[in-house]
């Protein structure tokens, strides 16, 4: 049986993780390669790199942090923030990532996901959706969430799967951060709408949270972040917990 | 140090590949253009992609021909493992037809096929050594149906549909999960390849 992942995501600046509430007031965790091996020794599913930085100086050393993990991590990496072309992704995959995201640029150019899907395959081509609630629905939005574009975020998710993408990671902009657990209906919506794989993320606070965006008709993975990092759930706990619950994950290995 | 050839077909994350294979205390080498692979002691086809495309960039870099030629241990990969079969349904292209056999689309609501999963069978060399359940990364939309049905050396469950998810063939394998993305065990099943290649080389 495929089981649930559990995908810890990294927020990366100039080379060291930090984590935003509500992607602002930044505080620093460590060093990305070092923390990705100890979530992969605790049992983590994939790892994700979200570069938040996408300067010109960090996106090099981003791409040396994606070679020096991929060189040590033997579980699959996605890496996000700042590809805008063909050959931004290019440039992350051969530096060893598994999976690349694309988000505002996909938005501004949605061709970009057919013409990476055609270059690389669509099972490296992950849509992140920023969506926050508004009126009975939700909308997408661009710069870090800061800019609501107006778009309809179901009808942007069909769009997004037809030209060619192979999995959503859907981020509630309205839960980011808070720790008051994933939009779940935003999920169900989005699960109804597509036949790829879709990630939950935004509002983890603890087991229970994972439990619910893994439950049947909503997500096949979810994503977190603070609830590892500052070390109030270890990946191994989180897993524990899910299992005990009964959503399929995999032990650690 | 046993060597192993990586064919480069144009996609595909290589990096992990050469990496694990260093880990388990093999010699990688990359192997973009046409050449003699009778000197390495094993070769990997990996891929991620479609099978098209990836018999197209073998056939351009002039890499069917030696493939076909080698006869010491050969294991592909996701892609690599599909395009061993005759002919493959996604692109409806020609493969390379090593192993009797089709590639066809999965029977699951949800595709990409993409997380862990287990591989049942634990005959294959490959596998022998593993623990039982054990789960693997996969990540395709296709999978490969042997002709034969003794060339299933591994089976997997999606949505209650079973296919093959490893295949053997004498000294031709393949196995449709990503064992350098598949942490300890992953290395654990490039490690038996390994030695595989090790004991032919002592054999020769």
């Amino acid at each position: 049986m495929l089981r649930k992942r559990i995908i810890p995501c990294l927020d990366v600046d100039e080379g060291r993780v930090v984590k935003g509430t509500r992607f602002v007031d930044l505080t620093d965790e460590g060093d990305p390669v070092d923390m990705a091996q100890a979530y992969a020794d605790a049992g983590a599913d994939e790892i994700c790199f979200l570069d938040i930085t996408a300067t010109s100086s960090g996106r090099a050393i981003m791409l040396d942090t994606v070679r020096r993990t991929a060189e040590n991590v033997f579980i699959p990496l996605t890496v996000g923030g700042g590809v805008r072309s063909v050959d931004d992704m290019r440039a992350v995959l051969r530096a060893g990532a598994d999976k690349v995201t694309v988000n505002s640029a996909a938005v501004r150019h949605p061709r970009l996901i057919a013409a990476c899907a055609r270059a690389f395959g669509s099972q490296c081509v992950v849509v992140a959706i920023d969506a926050r609630r508004s009126g009975d629905g939700w909308t997408v939005h661009t710069r870090g969430g800061r800019t609501d574009i107006g778009i309809d975020a179901l009808d942007w998710a069909a769009r997004a799967v037809r030209l060619g993408a192979g999995e959503l990671l859907v981020t509630s902009m309205d839960r980011d951060g808070t720790n008051d657990g994933y939009d779940l209906g935003l999920l169900e919506a989005i699960r109804r709408r597509v036949s790829v794989p879709v990630i939950a993320s935004g509002g983890a606070g603890g087991p229970a949270d994972l439990a619910s965006a893994l439950a049947p008709g909503r997500a096949d993975a979810a994503l977190a972040a603070s609830i590892f990092h500052r070390g109030i759930h270890t990946v191994a706990s989180v897993k524990e917990d899910l299992a005990a619950r009964g959503i399929p994950v995999r032990g650690a290995a | 140090m046993t060597s192993i050839a990586v064919i480069d077909h144009g996609a595909g994350n290589l990096v992990s590949m050469v990496q694990a294979l260093r880990r388990v205390g093999a010699e990688p080498q990359i192997v973009a253009t046409s050449s003699d692979l009778d000197d390495f002691d094993g070769v990997i086809l990996p891929g991620v992609g479609a099978t098209g495309a990836a018999m197209s960039t073998l056939s351009h870099r002039g890499l069917i021909d030696p493939l076909l030629a080698y006869e010491g241990p050969l294991l592909g990969v996701c892609v690599g493992m599909q395009i061993l079969v005759e002919h493959s349904d996604e692109d409806d292209n020609p493969c390379l037809g090593i192993i009797p056999g089709t590639v066809r689309r999965l029977s699951a609501r949800t595709l990409p096929h993409m997380g862990w999963n287990e591989v049942s069978g634990r005959d294959d060399p490959l596998l022998a050594r593993l623990p039982d359940p054990a789960a693997f990364y996969f990540v395709h939309s296709y999978a490969v149906v042997p002709d034969n049905p003794s060339a299933v050396a591994g089976t997997t469950t999606v949505e209650e549909a079973e296919f093959t998810s490893v295949i053997r063939s004498g000294r031709v394998a393949g196995v449709q999960f990503h064992p350098e993305r598949s942490g300890r065990l992953g290395l654990s099943v490039l490690a038996s390849f390994v030695d595989g290649c090790r004991e032919v080389e002592r054999v020769a």
